[in-house]
């Protein structure tokens, strides 16, 4: 009985669905508009503006001690 | 109690999907897939005797913009040695790969798998992977990734197998 649980419970846990995405499969998640911040650069100057308001560096991973001079 | 949880661990690592990696040591498996761009058959033996950087790349794998220059180099200047390049293309559209050629063209052969079917026959784990056989089509050296610079690393190994000799 006990075996059956465990057997059982352990099926369930490797039943998963989705198939793992392989190496040469990400074509179409290699795409610049899947991004998940198209324009780095722009993004990384919102990050500035965001962390000097709001004094939370580090908040957006972005690196630094709050020292405000990065 | 320990013997069922034994039991069910066994049982999960026979159900578990596997996927053999090629490693050093394997002999290369054989496969005949079309050249890029054409219908002629490249055959993997028919390299047989020869020393082969066999590399999977695509067109939107950021390293292979600088492994498919630097391995040209190496293949021009070691080719007479003996020495070849088999670059598998693995773009879902073969357009996208030549378009890539067109601004970073090679000179060695050039296959397109259509089908994705070698990378899973050679368990590829992350792109580029290249697999470097000797003389005899057996896995020498597996090089995942690619850095400028690893071409240095390479070179020493494809040296060290172009001196000997084929048994």
């Amino acid at each position: 009985m006990k075996l059956l649980l465990i057997v059982t419970a352990l099926a369930l846990l490797s039943a998963c669905a989705v198939e793992p995405l392989q190496a040469w499969e990400r074509g179409h998640l290699a795409r610049p508009e899947m991004a998940w911040e198209p324009d780095s650069l722009r993004a990384s100057q919102r990050d500035h503006v965001y962390f000097s308001k709001e004094a939370s560096s580090g908040g957006a991973s972005v690196g630094g001690g709050g020292c405000g001079c990065n | 109690m320990w013997r069922s949880a034994c039991l069910a661990l066994g049982l999960l690592v026979v159900m578990m999907p596997r996927s053999e990696a090629l490693t050093v040591g394997d002999k290369a498996v054989d496969f005949s897939s079309p050249e890029l761009g054409t219908d002629t058959p490249i055959t993997l033996t028919d390299f047989r005797g020869q020393v082969v950087y066999l590399d999977f790349w695509a067109s939107w794998c950021g390293p292979c913009r600088v492994s498919l220059p630097a391995m040209d180099v190496m293949y021009r200047e070691l080719k007479d040695q003996g020495f070849t390049v088999l670059a598998v293309n693995l773009d879902a559209d073969v357009a996208d790969a030549q378009k890539f050629l067109l601004s970073r063209p090679v000179s060695y052969p050039l296959i397109y798998d259509a089908e994705q079917s070698l990378p899973k026959l050679y368990a590829v784990k992350g792109m580029p992977t290249a697999y470097i056989l000797d003389r005899t089509g057996v896995v020498r050296d597996v090089h995942e990734g690619f850095r400028l610079g690893d071409e240095s690393r390479i070179k020493h190994i494809i040296e060290a197998l172009l001196a000997e000799e084929e048994s």
